[in-house]
């Protein structure tokens, strides 16, 4: 058992419950999305009080050393003084300079940032709304060639978060956002790898992202790109990818349609990872990443682990759901 | 631990080639396969580095208590000697796929036997 005050209000925090179960459940707005701390939504700061190091698995050494941790996996051990991030060292400002439909579900919001953001295709940030509510987008741009920072939203039914920005949120609108997190992003050091890409839904934005990234850098191996949708509708990169296809001759890519008909040559029929293992029967020495659903992800990580794809180099992530 | 195993076998580069290859068995062999269905896959391999460390002979901080600790969920989920032969089975194949000499996998193999009691909750 062990106490932490937060905004001047103490609170008890029993053996089995985390800071963010305490704090909800007594209606304190703090945000908070995947609550299986990878997200890192949830981040909060000890101002007094040592958070346990358990809670900041994944954070960045600057913030630990601040005593930055994960609401949602913390059993504090003493008694901790709380705070929300302050905006000066772990989140930015931002400007919302376009917002573009994509597909019947999907937007792509392009943000201006105040200052340089030192970020990795394909990682992702928590773009915070109104109400504490937060949540992760992954980045479809470059830093070496976009000038601004682009997310791909799809709405989620009920999904308050993205309702508000297909509906509400416009240009010149300014939000806060994190500063970047995850580490399924594109390194340099062995341009003449096999790449092998897949994800489904909007799991194409970071995928799209670091197959750029790879080109940008130089990579000269084989980028082979696959992407799923329940219907053709759902492929809403499709014109700017074959495009791609043209300017590059190691990238491909291959659109995969799972619950429709599809009469288009060029498009496959069937779950994309079905396509896109059967094209590939061997994959020692090839660099897997995987996006989207979570149910694809784990199951494309252990299929391509078991056809050979060594573990350091398959990267992941899976999108967990939230309202 | 026993350092000359752990030396002749070539440390922890030694675990590092080996553990993809024999988590790779493990997760393809279908007497076992099923213990591993709802784990997270790098925790799980991370698990397997140490387990691999040990059982060559280096430095780990295992326990008896914690072997029981750790396997007891999958004791109440059937595990036996049965399961405990087919992972020695595993790894002995992949230290020979990685051409290592009978006489020091028979070393390891014993390394692995002195934990199963507490693996099978005996």
């Amino acid at each position: 058992m062990s106490k932490f005050t937060f905004n001047n209000i103490s609170y008890t925090c029993s053996e089995n419950e985390t800071v963010l179960d305490v704090l909800l459940a007594h209606e304190v707005a703090v945000p908070s999305s995947c609550r299986s701390g990878l997200c890192q939504t949830c981040m909060m700061q000890a101002v007094k009080g040592t958070p346990p190091g358990a809670a900041q698995k994944g954070l960045k050494d600057t913030l630990k050393a601040q005593n930055y941790f994960l609401a949602c996996c913390c059993h504090p051990d003493e008694d901790l003084e709380l705070a929300l991030p302050d905006t000066q060292t772990a989140r930015v400002r931002a400007t919302v300079s376009n917002i573009e439909k994509l597909s019947s579900d999907i937007v792509g919001v392009s943000l201006q940032c105040e200052q340089p953001l030192d970020y990795k295709s394909g990682q992702f940030i928590n773009l915070f709304g109104e109400n504490s509510l937060a949540r992760s987008y992954s980045l479809a741009s470059v830093p070496a060639k976009d000038q601004h920072l682009t997310l791909h939203v799809r709405k989620v039914p009920d999904g308050r978060m993205s309702s508000w920005i297909h509906h509400e949120l416009s240009s010149g609108d300014s939000v806060e956002i994190s500063l970047p997190v995850g580490d399924c992003f594109y390194t340099p050091g062995n341009a003449a790898q096999p790449l092998l890409l897949i994800g489904t839904g909007s799991g194409l934005a970071p995928l799209y992202g670091i197959a750029r990234d790879a080109i940008a850098q130089g990579h000269t191996g084989p980028i082979r790109l696959y992407h799923g949708s329940t219907n053709v509708d759902g492929l809403y990169l499709d014109k700017t990818l074959r495009q791609l296809t043209r300017q590059h001759e190691n990238f491909s890519y291959m659109p995969c349609v799972s619950d429709e008909p599809v009469e288009q040559q060029d498009i496959a029929s069937g779950h994309v990872l079905d396509v896109a293992l059967q094209e590939h029967a061997k994959l020692a020495g090839w660099r897997v990443f995987l996006c989207g659903n979570p149910n694809m992800v784990k199951a494309a990580k252990k299929k391509t682990f078991l056809m050979g794809a060594a573990m350091k180099d398959i990267h992941a992530d899976a999108f967990l759901p939230s309202a | 631990m026993n350092q000359t195993l752990f030396q002749k076998l070539g440390g922890e580069a030694a675990v590092d080639a080996a553990v993809d290859i024999f988590y790779r068995k493990v997760l393809s062999d279908d007497r076992i396969s099923g213990f591993f269905d709802d784990v997270d896959m790098e925790k799980q391999a991370a698990k397997q580095k140490s387990f691999l460390t040990m059982a060559f002979g280096g430095p780990n901080n295992y326990t008896g208590a914690d072997m029981r600790r750790g396997h007891a969920h999958l004791v109440q989920r059937g595990l036996n000697d049965s399961h405990f032969d087919a992972v020695v089975e595993n790894l002995a194949a992949t230290l020979s796929d990685l051409n290592v000499a009978k006489e020091h996998i028979a070393e390891v193999a014993a390394l692995c036997e002195t934990t199963r009691n507490d693996v099978l909750g005996k």
